[in-house]
């Protein structure tokens, strides 16, 4: 195959690997019915975290478990807020988000610019041989393989656990989770906290991987990217990846050709992958999925739902109480 | 397994919604526990699966005492709920709620899961395909699969929630045989908590009847089933002289209309209203009485027949239009619907007048304190509606009812209201009539619906019956209607 086609492939999944283990944390979180809007902020303050801890002990893992806990504190404050204060996840989201990444930029000012992390590429034997595939997927940096890791985990845990299958339950109907004996915010807690350290990690992935600088530029806006893709991909793991793969590959298309075409297209390029997200969501949340599943037989039913569906969990963003007590 | 409970107390506020109640489940024998709304029969039912602590009493199961923290702990000790609208989870297969709350390691054993769910199922004679998302499923089929799974979690003693509400007449009969022969054969406990005196009588040995939250009564059966109506209504008082003066001309009129309500279809319903008449329109929640009040209303569509106001059909007719032609209608849910939360009485009164783009605050507020004064609403034009307290909520809704009206519909109007305010409201709404208007309301308080209907309407099954001989009936009105919502067949005498 073309090689500057397998380095461009192979780019793209470097490239993805921040935004699909944000969107991967954050399907996992929604999935439990809370919805962390501070992603963003979050992805910028722990790639931040990354960097600096990074580059000051000159170890990748130090720096992204600095990253994995910054991310995790502050999708802890928006679980307490919403189960303990039973504030809105929503507006406690949106200003995090803000906080997060104005003081991300302040406390950045010594780091801007100043040196870059040395990325160690670790390919895997035997696999990075594999003609194509070898040299897009196996010779790659640590987050990157992390990346895959998360999107195969995610998606066996969800639908091939029992914890899996109670995190959805607490997602659709968690006063019938509560029945079955479910905590239902301890779940909550637990996978908001899960969530929110793949954000971190994600972080990381930008400082210490994709960029590998401290500067906010290439970083803020690709949380919002990544919280639409969760809805795109209607929180299922390899869905959410493909989405992102999807556009971090029209971006890469758009790098490359836009010293040869008029501006007008280059924007017209950028804004393609919400128009054709905006297309998928129409097509799958319209009646046509529900006229198909009508001819086709019961049992292939839940393989189809699992993929195709784009309703979002039914309690989410809810508040979880028990009634008659308190 | 024997369960007792014993002076069981729970109040909420300042309302006691069990008294002291002591009551007594032996093993393999299917009770009913009967009582209107409000009796205390949730509260009672919840506190004995473990969703709320009582405030002081006993749960004995075999002379030990237990207590419980959740619903789960209730179910470990063998006592599993069927609640009316079943607990589960639509967006998962049937297998996936079988398994979900199984006691297993970290990965789930489908195979053994589906294997258990199919002898339970089987057990029972249900059929139940587990690769279906129980959102496709009937109610039927759901509460057949909660069964499935509370006995396979070891249930002992099984309570069913109003358990025939939005299934066919063919469930039921599945459900009942399978119940009775759970009993029977294997020393299950069922309790059936209901106001459906039939089902009751198709299915139950013992009765307990609560009334206000006290146990009024404890019956084998076979009882009669009037002395069950009397058991739990109490005598009413004798129905109020009707009002003997000319009615007007007819301003509404259903036709086969037909409607979908929260859990059935209603079928067939004809009436025709007259200028000057008060219609109650009785049904247990959800029947379709507040589905037809909308309907009338112009806020719900029909599925088939018509409906006219003065001869006009109303199909197509928004709501504004219908308030033009001398319609109005007031929601039970007076912040949810009529009154909006955060605006004050003169906003709403701004808001309910019609005119050009701009507001003259001053004559609003001079009108705000006109109808305060004249409704007697305790509160100040700028007072928010929600610091109101309920009855003057009720009071500002009916004052923002515009004048001249021809048909009033009102759902619930004294819901939550004390017996002074509701007095003092049905003194208003019957001064409209004098006015020259009809009336349609509903009301979960047959009494209600007893004294202040010309004749009324009951909703049971999908059927409306008009039923217009309460005031001549010899015996007691609240009694019949009782029985009619419980589904027993009219016969005009």
């Amino acid at each position: 195959m073309d090689e500057l086609l397998v380095r461009t492939l192979a780019d793209i999944v470097k490239v993805g690997a921040p935004i699909v283990l944000a969107a991967v944390g954050e399907t996992l979180t929604e999935r439990g019915g809370v919805v962390n809007l501070a992603l963003d902020g979050s992805l910028v303050l722990s790639a931040l975290a990354a960097f600096v801890v990074g580059t000051g002990t000159g170890s990748v893992i130090a720096g992204a478990l600095a990253g994995v806990g910054v991310g995790l504190i502050i999708a802890l404050i928006v679980a307490f807020c919403s189960i303990e204060l039973r504030l809105s996840q929503v507006a406690v989201g949106f200003v995090l988000t803000l906080l997060c990444r104005d003081l991300a930029l302040f406390l950045g000012i010594p780091y801007r610019n100043a040196q870059v992390f040395p990325t160690t590429f670790l390919p895997i034997p035997v696999l990075k041989d594999v003609p194509v595939i070898g040299a897009i997927f196996f010779n790659q940096d640590l987050f990157t393989y992390l990346s895959f890791i998360a999107v195969i985990a995610a998606w066996w845990w969800l639908f091939r656990t029992k914890a899996g299958l109670t995190l959805r339950a607490v997602g659709e109907r968690p006063q019938a989770a509560f029945v079955r004996g479910v905590n239902v915010n301890a779940v909550r807690y637990l996978y908001t906290a899960l969530g929110g350290g793949l954000v971190g990690l994600g972080g990381a992935a930008y400082t210490l991987g994709v960029l590998p600088t401290w500067s906010d530029t290439g970083i803020a806006g690709n949380g919002w990217i990544a919280l639409a893709i969760v809805i795109f991909g209607g929180w299922h793991p390899f869905r959410v990846a493909l989405g992102v793969y999807l556009v971090a590959g029209l971006r890469s298309v758009v790098t490359s050709i836009q010293a040869q075409v008029p501006p007008q297209v280059v924007e017209l390029l950028n804004a393609l992958p919400w128009l054709l997200m905006l297309l998928t969501l129409f097509l799958v949340s319209g009646p046509y999925l529900d006229r198909l599943l009508r001819v086709l037989p019961p049992r292939l039913h839940p393989p189809i739902r699992t993929l195709l569906r784009a309703r979002p969990p039914s309690a989410l963003g809810t508040v979880f109480e028990q009634e008659g007590r308190r | 397994m024997h369960v007792e409970l014993h002076h069981i107390t729970k109040t909420f506020g300042g309302l006691r919604a069990n008294d002291a109640l002591s009551l007594s489940f032996a093993e393999g024998r299917i009770y009913a526990l009967l009582g209107e709304n409000g009796a205390g029969k949730s509260t009672l039912m919840k506190i004995l699966s473990g969703y709320q602590p009582p405030d002081s009493g006993q749960i004995l199961i075999d002379g030990r005492a237990v207590t419980f923290e959740t619903p789960a702990d209730a179910l470990r000790c063998g006592i599993g709920m069927l609640h009316q609208d079943p607990l589960d989870v639509p967006n998962l297969t049937v297998l996936d709620n079988f398994m979900l709350g199984r006691r297993e390691g970290l990965l789930p054993k489908r195979k053994a899961a589906r294997a258990a769910l199919e002898q339970h199922a089987a057990r029972l004679g249900f059929h139940l395909d587990p690769f279906r998302y129980v959102d496709s499923l009937t109610i039927g089929e759901r509460q057949q699969l909660e069964i499935v799974r509370l006995l396979s979690l070891g249930a002992r003693l099984l309570i069913l929630d109003e358990p025939t509400t939005g299934i066919s007449a063919e469930q039921k009969q599945t459900l009942f045989s399978s119940l009775k022969r759970l009993a029977a054969q294997e020393g299950m406990t069922i309790i059936l908590v209901s106001h459906k005196l039939e089902d009751v009588a198709a299915l139950c040995e013992e009765v307990y009847v609560l009334r206000g939250g006290k146990l009024v009564g404890h019956r084998h059966m076979p009882t009669s089933i009037d002395e069950l109506v009397t058991l739990m209504f109490g005598q009413s008082l004798p129905p109020p002289a009707r009002r003997q003066s000319a009615l007007g001309e007819e301003i509404l009129r259903a036709e086969a209309v037909s409607l979908t309500a929260r859990r059935l279809t209603v079928r067939d319903l004809w009436l025709s209203v007259r200028r000057g008449e008060v219609i109650g329109l009785a049904g247990l929640d959800g029947s379709g009485q507040s589905d037809f009040l909308r309907a009338c209303a112009g806020l719900q569509p029909l599925n088939g027949g018509r409906i006219l106001i003065g001869g006009i059909p109303i199909r197509g007719k928004g709501y504004a239009e219908l308030l033009r032609m001398g319609v109005a209608y007031a929601p039970s849910g007076r912040l949810e619907e009529g009154l909006v939360d955060g605006l004050t009485l003169t906003e709403h009164f701004a808001l309910a007048r019609a005119g050009g783009a701009w507001i003259n605050w001053r004559a609003m507020t001079a009108l705000a304190a006109e109808q305060i004064g004249r409704y007697n609403i305790r509160g100040m034009p700028h007072s928010p509606v929600q610091t109101l307290s309920g009855g003057n909520q009720q009071r500002a809704l009916i004052a923002l009812l515009p004048e001249n009206l021809r048909l009033l519909l009102l759902e619930d109007p004294t819901r939550g209201l004390d017996v002074e305010s509701t007095a003092w409201v049905w003194q208003q709404l019957l001064a409209r009539r004098d006015q020259g208007a009809a009336i349609l309301f509903t009301s979960p308080d047959l009494d209600e619906i007893v004294t202040y209907s010309d004749r009324v309407l009951v909703f049971c099954d999908g059927r409306a019956t008009l039923v217009s001989d309460l005031a001549a009936s010899t015996r007691n009105p609240a009694e019949q209607l009782g029985e009619l919502i419980g589904g027993k067949v009219y016969e005009p005498r």
